[in-house]
């Protein structure tokens, strides 16, 4: 997330150029997606959790803590929109790619949710230390975006648009 | 074809009726395929819209189906009248030339865009057509904005589309994939205007009508400090100065300088008038162009640095907003100019003008910032003098008023 | 007889946001203006890039998060 963000602002981090940041952000992102497919791969093979592929797509059909399972459900369909529009970035308008990209900010908090209400360890403190450590930055870094500075040049630069 | 002691002009027509223009030109000159492009190559006509591109070699780039025509008479530029006053007087000049071009490229869907006070005019010539049994191909009247860069051909395009006016980033050029991605070759309305009495008249005689080596006549449009103004067809190849005496009826003695071409036209000097014919080669020689077909006199009382600047400001405020050096770079152009003409102990110089100028020069997805720039040099050119007495907090004006008194 | 075609580099400046990777790529083709727009140092409008570029102009090509860029072959330019 923070990584999209800092290549939305066009700027470069210590040590790493903007095509690194581009770079990172986009093997992060790949990363994560494949932890998520294991995590639902898992998931599949777990005879505790009892689900069937459609709850895979398809989110709040499940029997078991239908809520919070239905938001990982929803997470990964917004992950896998997300995913797909910065795949094929060089073959769709920049008007769709933003408007499905956007929704990054929606999948976080609700992975986030999915996270803690449907997590094994989600009493344990460790669990709680990543969880708060991660909201605070992703947190700080949605806050900077909003910031009429943010962009790279934009102090510099007039607005866009008549 | 009709015998050339009948042509009387492209504005003689008294009335823009049908009858008038069928007893003035003769009918419609029918041909077959194929020799549209010859004739024009013969004639040596070359586009009136501003670019003034060879015609022939833009109608033998167009291949494919379903090619689109689109006859532009949008006239974005505001000191030029040339298409309205066209379309108002000789609708059906324009519509048979829409017409051959037509036939030429094998296209079956043609578009004709200007403001929607010429498009009256053209809706009644359609009407008669279609009574007289002119009804191929069909005409699709669409209204431009009155914006400077409402001509620009991918804003023209993407108007027709239906979406906004201004220009779009082009890797291929329109004549390969324009309107809804089909060839689409469009043309200034006096360009078909031409091309419908060169199919009357035939090449030899459109040659003839100009000056020395250049071919055919043109119109412009005469304004700024003249005794007359307005639109008139002159010949190609005319010497500057005996345009504004036989035309304007000025006096070459009380002009400073002429803007020639419009606002990404050029000025010239006064003293270069008699050596500076009207054609392509020899204005873009001196830092013009033909442009809009636009001749804007600045006489003495005026300061040319000052109409420069304003020129500039204006273009800025047109831009698209599109592209990032244009939307910086041009405000930042217009005030420096207007900085220098307008205020003394500018801070701005010459240097810092052309490194503005040079900065935005072919960065952007059209072609705005390049005339804009044009302009910017030929005023630094040819109102040198006056930028050293601006810099000293004077100008040329006063002096020459002062002088005269 | 060489049978490539120059390549050339198009910048859509309708969707370019001047973030400057493609100038990173290529140091030896693009500068940054002062507002953040990439400037050719050839000053062309389509910027010429060499043989020996190309890779990195089709990565420039590739990572612009604005996909503003295109290589296309220079015969008509």
């Amino acid at each position: 997330m923070i990584l999209g963000i800092v290549t939305r602002s066009g700027r470069a981090l210590p040590g790493l150029p903007r095509f690194g940041v581009q770079n990172v952000h986009r093997a992060a992102a790949l990363i994560g997606v494949i932890l998520v497919v294991v995590h639902m791969l898992a998931l599949l093979a777990d005879p505790y959790a009892q689900l069937k592929l459609v709850d895979f797509v398809f989110p709040f059909l499940s029997d078991y803590r239908a809520f919070w399972l239905g938001l990982g459900t929803l997470a990964f369909d917004i992950l896998f929109a997300v995913s797909l529009t910065g795949l094929l970035r060089n073959l769709i308008g920049s008007r769709t790619f933003r408007l499905v990209h956007w929704s990054a900010y929606a999948l976080w908090p609700i992975a986030f949710a999915h996270g803690l209400g449907n997590g094994t360890d989600s009493r344990h403190t460790w669990f709680l230390a990543i969880a708060i450590g991660s909201a605070v930055a992703v947190t700080g870094a949605v806050l900077w975006r909003l910031r009429t500075d943010f962009v790279e040049y934009s102090t510099l630069r007039l607005a866009e648009g008549t | 074809m009709t015998t050339e002691s009948t042509y009387a002009g492209l504005l003689a027509a008294c009335s823009p009726d049908l009858a008038t223009h069928t007893a003035l030109h003769g009918h419609y000159p029918r041909s077959s395929r194929g020799t549209l492009i010859r004739l024009l190559a013969d004639a040596g006509l070359h586009g009136k819209g501003g670019a003034a591109f060879s015609t022939a070699r833009k109608l033998d780039s167009v291949t494919g189906r379903r090619v689109v025509v689109i006859a532009n008479g949008s006239e974005g530029e505001p000191l030029s009248d040339k298409d309205a006053v066209l379309l108002e007087r000789a609708p059906h000049l324009v519509l048979d030339g829409l017409q051959l071009v037509a036939h030429e490229c094998g296209s079956g869907e043609t578009y004709l865009y200007a403001g929607s006070q010429q498009l009256h005019f053209l809706r009644n010539a359609l009407q008669e057509r279609r009574t007289a049994g002119l009804t191929e191909p069909l005409v699709t009247l669409v209204a431009s904005p009155k914006t400077f860069i409402s001509g620009e051909t991918s804003a023209v395009v993407g108007t027709i589309e239906g979406r906004a006016p201004i220009p779009r980033d082009r890797s291929v050029h329109s004549t390969v994939a324009g309107l809804k991605g089909r060839p689409t070759v469009v043309h200034n309305v006096e360009t078909l205007a031409h091309i419908a009495l060169i199919a009357r008249y035939g090449p030899e005689w459109f040659r003839t009508r100009g000056l020395g080596d250049a071919s055919g006549t043109t119109l412009i449009t005469l304004s700024g400090d003249v005794t007359v103004s307005g639109v008139v067809e002159i010949q190609m190849g005319i010497p500057l100065d005996q345009l504004v005496t036989q035309y304007a009826r000025t006096d070459t003695p009380s002009i400073r300088a002429v803007l020639v071409g419009g606002f990404h036209g050029g000025w010239i000097d006064a003293q270069d008038l008699p050596t500076t014919t009207m054609t392509t080669t020899a204005l873009v020689t001196v830092g013009a162009s033909l442009g809009a077909g636009v001749i804007h006199v600045l006489g003495h009382a005026r300061c040319g640095l000052k109409t420069s600047a304003d020129i500039v400001e204006y273009l800025a405020d047109q831009s698209a907003r599109q592209c990032g050096p244009c939307i910086n770079g041009m405000p930042r152009l217009a005030r420096a100019l207007s900085e220098i003409a307008y205020r003394s102990g500018s801070v701005h110089t010459q240097e810092s003008i052309r490194y503005l100028a040079d900065l935005v020069e072919g960065r952007g997805a059209c072609k705005h910032p390049d005339g804009a720039v044009r302009l910017v040099r030929s005023s630094l050119h040819v109102f040198q003098h006056d930028l050293r007495m601006h810099a000293a907090g004077a100008c040329e004006v006063n002096t020459r008023m002062g002088a005269a008194s | 007889m060489s049978t490539k075609s120059p390549k050339v580099l198009h910048i859509d400046w309708t969707t370019c946001e001047g973030r400057g990777l493609c100038t990173e790529l290529l140091p030896t083709l693009l500068t940054r203006d002062e507002w953040g727009y990439p400037l050719p140092h050839d000053r062309r409008r389509e910027p010429h890039i060499p043989a020996e570029l190309e890779t990195d102009a089709q990565r420039a090509v590739k990572l612009c998060p604005r996909a503003s860029l295109r290589v296309l072959s220079g015969q008509d330019r």
